[in-house]
């Protein structure tokens, strides 16, 4: 008969642990029990979801799926009130029975509530569990003024995931230093002054008195006698290990409940993980040690014990953006025998400090650069010997090909701190299993599923040991916003951010550079619909004077001619020009209309005035043209009208803005003259009906395009055309032509949500459309009504001044 | 008051939006002045791979890059941003005063790459 395994905690270091249990050969029915209503989540990336960086579903571990497959009887909202020890049953709070032969407590900790006066009212917040979050993401409004109260990881990480949010945010820490408990006071001064060009003021060192207000908070009074204005408080000054289930049950508990080293309370049926355990005297804040402690504590219950739970010297990270910091072992260079090693540059905000005892390294702190933190993990963990790199401790040698420098790293390396994975066992499942992507790695292995910081480390091993590693498409833009093109897609449009600076000032390094500063321009401007803040310094110089510079930096001029349809009035006018302004080269480009090259930046505003004209946007990515050949009107073959709907087409989406350059055509019968189906978009004309064709290409790649729909009139035609191009403003990842954007989502899944789509949906992206294009304009009226003085203006120097 | 001879008045801020470049031929030399938060640097205008107008780069920090290939330089030093292109451009002392951008042009600041 199988025995009942009862787990009470479905958070973290409990799900962890029946993880490991059922890779063990068991004769377990497992039942797990929950007070929180959701399925088990990774708490550590609460604050990217306060941060709107992640959405609550992108954090959660183990799915509903997961338990039903494994067997697990699961009671979620459900919180255990009691235990007898004699009958071996727990009590949920309804009174509801349940057996069990064996029981874990996996009941983490709480937020500790300082006693302040007014800690009960309105508005006072504490950040531990999804609906914590949940509740803060409510009342986070921008200007809204917050205090935090507690300068640890958790109250910084809330202070910033509030800020983004628009709060207007202060932190209130009781001690010298923020996270004293992971930073020396040198350490402490450069994250405080980080911190502050964040934008959060910081105060300390602060006791909080009381918090006043009636009924709801309106501030808190300091000890020090000054009042802050506060709608919103968050207290995250520490947490306490929950015991009571222990303590009522009779078990030894102090500060948690106390363990051996095969994670037994004393009493020999009942283990405890996680939180709310405290072993060979110590608590845990933490999850690495706890994910290791689930391994002991498996081995154990399954009857296989391996080696004891030794304790651990956990290693720390801040997960801010920007704001660098990790801490691992001590920090207390007092102590006998320890000498310290550091290295400070203020204006690089970068501080190092390195603790040695008998020639090893005893602990690390590392501010504004932590890039080498697993060397440090490393070398504290192997206890290596130094002696012969001390000038390099604070410097440790980078291989120049750091995939080299993974391959060669021992098996035993740690990789995954949080889950300790390690080099080993990554290698052996990628072999066994076939992994290429990170994704497999990490359902396989879990590793780089916690806190993220190994996910760099993870994929140099994937690349240096797999020949067929995918990349995933969820790379990053580039590193001054380290984030995916998707992720920023919503984080702007999360925020409300109106601007390429605040995008940079608030998620970046607050400088850009030339690829992300327009991959932006370009978000904001498909995002808002061309109604918020235009950065011209953030644009390549092309979108700046609206043509496209040459190798000697003159310009060229390509004025639209849609359809590649003229007139002898035009050609005059750019025949006039071509002489008036000298051009030295007229010629017809590949794209059926006239280029007129080699023209000066200053000359651009009369050139247009001259050619009267509008822009063709030939220098930019967006619209560029629709190629057109004669159709029904001189064609013996022609079926369908294809000038005139190509005229009608450019005309349409003319002047909007797209991820890469935008080409169409159309063509009035399958002889395809006019190379509709190597475009972007094409309208192939048969008789009765058009084809709509998308993602073709004859440039650097050579694509023939798929086949979106097929409709009978021009207005459905034109129709489909919209919903395509929109739907690809949207969803390209900036840089992407539609040759590889229909090749990554597939000719079937875009039907699905452009023509097939719900009618709704379908609105809704002709509405973005029609937004947007009623703010796009001409780009060459700005001839006539620059955006500053000086943008195509050649500035002349001062006559030397009278004095 | 300007004592110093060698500084030449340029042009007024207003000439040069933030974050922007713009070149000014003074003397048959041609630089570019650039506008970041609240100071204005000067640097040669020509790129010494190409002779692109770095005027018209886009600035990155306190870096700009050539809009023709590229290549990164620091406005306060001049030296190329990437080692493997080892270059640098002249770079020239600015002040303002006034709402006036002075440059001196005597005293390139010559860098060693
Ligand atoms: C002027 C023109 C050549 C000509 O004399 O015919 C031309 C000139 C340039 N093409 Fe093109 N392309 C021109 C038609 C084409 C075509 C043919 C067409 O449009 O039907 C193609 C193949 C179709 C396509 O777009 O893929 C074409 C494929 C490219 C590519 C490769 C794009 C790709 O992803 O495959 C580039 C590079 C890029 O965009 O990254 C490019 C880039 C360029 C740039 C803009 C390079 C640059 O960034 O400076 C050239 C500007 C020269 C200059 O100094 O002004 N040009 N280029 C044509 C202008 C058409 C127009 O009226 O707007
Ligand atoms: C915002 C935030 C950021 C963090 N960042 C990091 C980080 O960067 N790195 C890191 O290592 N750690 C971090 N942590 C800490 C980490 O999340 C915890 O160490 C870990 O979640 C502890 O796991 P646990 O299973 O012991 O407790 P929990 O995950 O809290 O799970 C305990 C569960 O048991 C439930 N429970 C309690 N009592 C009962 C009962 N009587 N009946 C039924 N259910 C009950 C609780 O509701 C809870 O769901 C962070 C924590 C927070 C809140
Ligand atoms: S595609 Fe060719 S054959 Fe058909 S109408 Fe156009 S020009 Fe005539
Ligand atoms: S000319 Fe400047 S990078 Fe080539």
């Amino acid at each position: 008969m199988k025995q009942q395994l009862v787990v009470v905690g479905n958070g973290m270091a409990g799900v962890s642990c029946v993880e490991q249990i059922l890779k063990q050969a068991h004769n377990f029915e497992i039942t797990i029990f929950g007070d929180e209503t959701h399925v088990n989540y990774n708490r550590i990336l609460l604050s990217l979801v306060l941060a709107g960086e992640k959405s609550a579903d992108e954090i959660v571990l183990n799915d509903i799926g997961w338990y039903q497959s494994n067997h697990i009887r699961t009671r979620l909202g459900v919180k255990i009130a009691k235990i007898d020890r004699f009958e071996k049953v727990v009590f949920n709070e309804d009174g509801g029975a349940t057996e069990y032969d064996k029981l874990i407590l996996a009941t983490g900790s709480s937020a500790f509530i300082p006693p302040i006066p007014g800690v009960e009212k309105k508005n006072v917040h504490v950040f531990r569990t999804l609906d914590d979050t949940r509740e803060l993401l409510e009342k986070a409004k921008p200007g809204l003024k917050t205090v935090v109260i507690g300068g640890g990881l958790l109250g910084l990480e809330a202070a910033r995931g509030l800020q983004v949010r628009g709060c207007e945010v202060t932190v209130v820490h009781l001690m010298e230093t923020l996270m004293e408990r992971q930073l020396d006071a040198t350490g402490g001064e450069y994250l405080k002054r980080k911190i502050e060009n964040l934008g959060i003021r910081v105060l300390l060192p602060q006791q909080t008195a009381a918090l006043f207000g009636n009924g709801h908070i309106d501030g808190l009074r300091l000890a020090s006698g000054e009042e802050l204005e506060a709608d919103l408080v968050v207290i995250a000054a520490g947490i306490r290990p929950n015991v009571e289930l222990g303590r009522q049950a009779g078990l030894d508990v102090r500060r948690g409940i106390v363990v051996n080293d095969f994670m037994q309370t004393s009493d020999p049926d009942i283990f405890a993980v996680g939180e709310c355990t405290e072993h060979r005297g110590q608590t845990f804040g933490l999850v690495a040690p706890l994910f290791e402690q689930g391994r002991v504590l498996a081995s154990a219950i399954t009857g296989n014990p391996g080696p004891g739970f030794a304790g651990a010297a956990p290693a720390t990270k801040l997960k801010i953006m920007g704001v660098d910091i990790f801490s691992a072992g001590a920090i207390d260079e007092s102590e006998a025998g320890v000498e310290a090693v550091r290295y400070e540059d203020p204006s690089l905000g970068v501080y190092k400090k390195i603790l040695l005892k008998d020639n090893k390294l005893h602990g690390v702190i590392l501010v504004g650069d932590i890039e080498d933190e697993h060397v440090y993990q490393d070398w504290l963990r192997s206890g290596t010997d130094l002696t012969l790199l001390r000038r390099q401790v604070l410097f440790p040698p980078r291989d120049a090909d750091p995939g080299l420098a993974v391959a060669a790293l021992p098996d035993s390396e740690t990789i995954c701190g949080c889950n300790g994975v390690r080099k080993g066992d990554i290698v052996q499942a990628i072999h066994k299993h076939g992994i290429v992507t990170l994704q497999q790695l990490k359902e396989r292995t879990r590793a780089s599923t916690s806190c993220g910081t190994c996910t760099g480390l993870c994929e140099k091993l994937l690349r240096a040991v797999t020949p067929d590693f995918q990349e995933e498409t969820k790379t990053t833009l580039c590193s001054c916003v380290p984030f995916s093109f998707e992720q920023l897609r919503d984080i702007i449009r999360g925020q409300q951010i109106k601007s390429v600076e605040e995008v940079l000032n608030v998620y970046g390094n607050r400088k850009g550079c030339e690829v992300c500063k327009p991959a932006l321009s370009y978000l904001l401007d498909m995002l808002w619909c061309g109604e918020h803040e235009e950065d011209r310094s953030a644009r390549f110089i092309n979108d700046r004077v609206h043509a496209n510079i040459q190798k000697d930096g003159t310009f060229s001029v390509i004025p639209r001619m849609r359809g590649g349809v003229t007139t002898p009035d035009e050609l005059r006018r750019i025949a006039d020009v071509a002489d008036k302004y000298k051009v030295p080269m007229v010629k017809v480009t590949g794209s059926q209309r006239i280029d007129l090259l080699g023209i000066k930046k200053a000359d651009l505003p009369s050139v247009w005035a001259d050619l009267g004209m509008p822009s063709g946007q030939a220098y930019t990515k967006g619209v560029r043209m629709v190629k057109t050949c004669v159709g029904t009107e001189f064609c013996r073959f022609g079926v369908q009208d294809s000038t005139r709907a190509g005229i009608e087409l450019e005309r349409r989406l003319e002047n909007l803005f797209t991820p890469h350059k935008f080409k169409m055509g159309v063509v009035g019968c399958p002889r395809n003259c006019a190379e509709a189906t190597v475009k972007d978009l094409g309208l192939v004309g048969q008789d009765g009906s058009w084809q709509v064709v998308v993602g073709g290409a004859a440039g650097k790649s050579v694509r023939k395009a798929d086949l979106l729909i097929t409709v009978e009139t021009t207005e459905q035609a034109l129709e489909a055309c919209d919903l395509f191009f929109q739907y690809y403003r949207e969803n390209a990842i900036y840089l992407e032509r539609t040759y590889d954007f229909a090749e990554r989502l597939g000719i079937e899944k875009i039907r699905k949500e452009t023509v097939y789509a719900a009618e709704e949906e379908k609105r809704a992206l002709l509405d973005r459309l029609a937004r947007s294009k009623a703010m796009a304009k001409d780009a060459w009226t700005e001839g006539q009504n620059p955006v500053n003085p000086t943008q195509f203006v050649q500035i002349q120097p001062m006559e030397a001044r009278v004095s | 008051m300007i004592t110093d001879t060698c500084w030449t008045p340029i042009t007024t801020v207003d000439k040069i939006p933030l974050h922007e470049g713009r070149a000014v031929t003074v003397n048959g030399i041609e630089i570019a002045i650039f506008h970041l938060e609240k100071r204005y640097l000067t640097i040669q205008n020509k790129c010494p791979h190409k002779g692109g107008p770095l005027c018209d780069g886009i600035v990155a920090g306190t870096a700009v890059v050539c809009p023709l290939h590229g290549r990164r330089f620091d406005l306060e030093t001049g030296m190329a941003v990437r080692a493997s292109e080892p270059s640098s451009v002249a770079t020239y002392p600015t002040r303002v005063e006034d709402g006036v951008i002075l440059v001196d042009l005597t005293s390139e600041d010559e860098v060693t790459a």
